[in-house]
């Protein structure tokens, strides 16, 4: 301690405090302060770079996730489309077949009626023709037959039995 | 650490031969006739006088052939304040004399230097007279304002620091990355800022004390280093210059410690009475440790440092007569080889240990209690 004390040199020391206080005055002012300050705006810089970079990606990813959905979207309604004109188109032709069978069913009723009025107009005729020739035959052969006394009291009598029998 | 191998080496190298080179080369007039160092009490007062500060930069001695001692350096300039004022002249005057046998007169006043102090000689005294302890009878110290080897060390720190650090801050107006100097610069001062102040001052306060804590990190180590080369300074070894720093931080916690910092000081929270009047001393006795410990650890490291160095370089010449020539060199190199790797570690060891004390001291002065 003694040994200490005896190499502390007042001197030295007054020397080294004003040599310390003038050169903390000079690194601060011409140095350190600059110094920190541009290293804190550098990082400040490199942080902000970082941050947009960040939010230019998230952004790329939005515009991404956007074009993904309204591709999806297009899609979709595009298949949306196609689905409602198939369904138009069956229904169009369902409705078509339905319509021309009724038409068709129509025409064949038609048809049908048609042939029955034409068949009982020809029957009709035909029983009218029959009916007439069966008088004039039926005139043919009365006036032949009974053109004798005779005979037309015979066919009284025979018509008379006739009678009686029923 | 991010330094190039190849400086680290090419230092160790340069050290080592240099120093080697000045212990056979010798030094002053206290190291026997001729300047030999043969002896262990001439390695003794060698070292002992390495360790001191100087008042003139010797590089190495030799004696030439006429027998005359030759010094190799330049002087520098005294100046003290005596009892008759400031005076200055250069230190060649004394003429490398160590031991007050030169008596200096300058303007009436009679100076002397013994063991790298100036004395002022009583009036009416022509020599120092010496009492049985070696100890100056008619003379008293003077206060020594000298540009010593110290304090040159420290102005060609400061001067080293000025340069470097004021080109880092320059570049950065033409670029927010440096080039040169200011790449091996920028991360050192990176790491003072990132790893010793915040995590111990804290985010909210560092920004205020990184022009101390930066200037006394680099002006330790720098001097630490310098402390290396074979220029031999021992600036940092110097009681005075760590009394100085820790000084510093020491005034700079107490005039940035708040409410809190002295109420813990003096009136210690949260517990019993009798046992805050208890406290109170201690707390106040560690204020002051903590910055002794700072000084002494700093000092006690650097001097043990450039001891250990010195006495393994003078190995070659105590081991001599048990090794050989050869074999005592070899061995006393290898070890000063091996020890001033391990110094370069401690350069910055020191450095950031002092540093990162300081801040630890700031930060506890700063820290805001949110507990009570």
């Amino acid at each position: 301690m003694d040994q200490l004390l005896n190499d502390f040199s007042p001197g030295l020391f007054i020397m080294q405090a004003i040599i310390l206080v003038i050169l903390l005055f000079l690194m601060i002012k011409f140095a350190w302060k600059p110094i920190m300050n541009s290293l804190t705006e550098r990082e400040e810089g490199i942080q902000n770079a970082l941050d947009q970079a960040e939010n230019a990606r998230k952004e790329m990813q939005n515009l991404q996730a956007d074009n993904d959905r309204l591709l999806k979207e297009a899609r979709a309604e595009r298949d949306a489309m196609m689905k409602e004109a198939r369904e138009i188109k069956d229904t169009i032709i369902a409705e078509a077949k339905e319509e021309a069978h009724e038409q068709a069913t129509i025409l064949i009723e038609n048809a049908k009626a048609t042939i029955k009025q034409e068949q009982q107009a020809a029957i009709a005729e035909l029983k009218k023709k029959v009916g007439d020739l069966s008088i004039e035959i039926a005139q043919k052969v009365v006036r032949k037959e009974l053109a004798s006394q005779d005979d037309q009291l015979r066919l009284v009598e025979g018509m008379l039995e006739e009678v009686t029998l029923n | 650490m991010t330094i190039a191998k190849k400086p680290i080496y090419f230092l160790t190298v340069l050290a080592i031969v240099f120093s080697s080179f000045t212990a056979f080369a010798g030094g002053g007039e206290t190291s026997g006739k001729e300047g030999q160092i043969n002896t262990q009490e001439g390695i003794n007062a060698y070292i002992k006088h390495h360790l001191a500060d100087s008042h003139d930069f010797t590089l190495f001695s030799y004696t030439n052939d006429a027998g005359e001692r030759k010094h190799v350096g330049f002087p520098l300039p005294v100046i003290v304040w005596t009892s008759k004022g400031l005076k200055t002249f250069m230190s060649s005057a004394f003429h490398h004399n160590d031991d007050g046998h030169v008596v200096v007169e300058k303007d009436g006043v009679k100076l002397a230097k013994i063991h790298s102090k100036i004395y002022e000689l009583e009036e009416g005294a022509e020599h120092v007279s010496f009492d049985e302890h070696h100890h100056a009878t008619n003379a008293h110290k003077a206060l020594d304002f000298s540009i010593t080897k110290s304090v040159m060390g420290m102005l060609l720190a400061g001067l080293l620091m000025f340069l470097g650090f004021g080109s880092l801050a320059r570049g950065y107006k033409k670029g927010a990355i440096p080039t040169g100097v200011g790449r091996v610069l920028e991360p050192l001062v990176l790491y003072v800022r990132d790893e010793i102040a915040r995590p111990n001052i804290g985010e909210k306060h560092y920004r205020k004390f990184m022009g101390f804590l930066l200037t006394v990190f680099f002006f330790i180590w720098i001097l630490n280093l310098m402390g290396l080369t074979p220029l031999g300074f021992n600036v940092t070894g110097q009681i005075a210059v760590t009394v100085c720093l820790a000084l510093f931080t020491f005034i700079i916690v107490q005039f940035s410690g708040n409410k809190d910092y002295w109420k813990h000081i003096f009136w210690m929270p949260n517990v019993p009475i009798p046992m805050k009047i208890i406290l109170a001393p201690i707390e106040v006795l560690g204020m002051l440790t903590k910055p002794f410990a700072l000084l002494i650890r700093l000092f006690a490291n650097m001097t043990a440092g450039h001891f250990v160095v010195m006495s393994l370089i003078a190995l070659m010449i105590t081991l001599k007569s048990q090794f050989g020539a050869v074999g005592s060199t070899g061995l006393s190199l290898a070890l000063a080889l091996f020890i001033s790797v391990i110094e370069i570690l401690v350069a910055f060891l020191q450095a950031f240990i002092f540093t990162m004390l300081s801040s630890l001291f700031i930060g506890m002065a700063v820290e805001e209690h949110d507990h009570h």
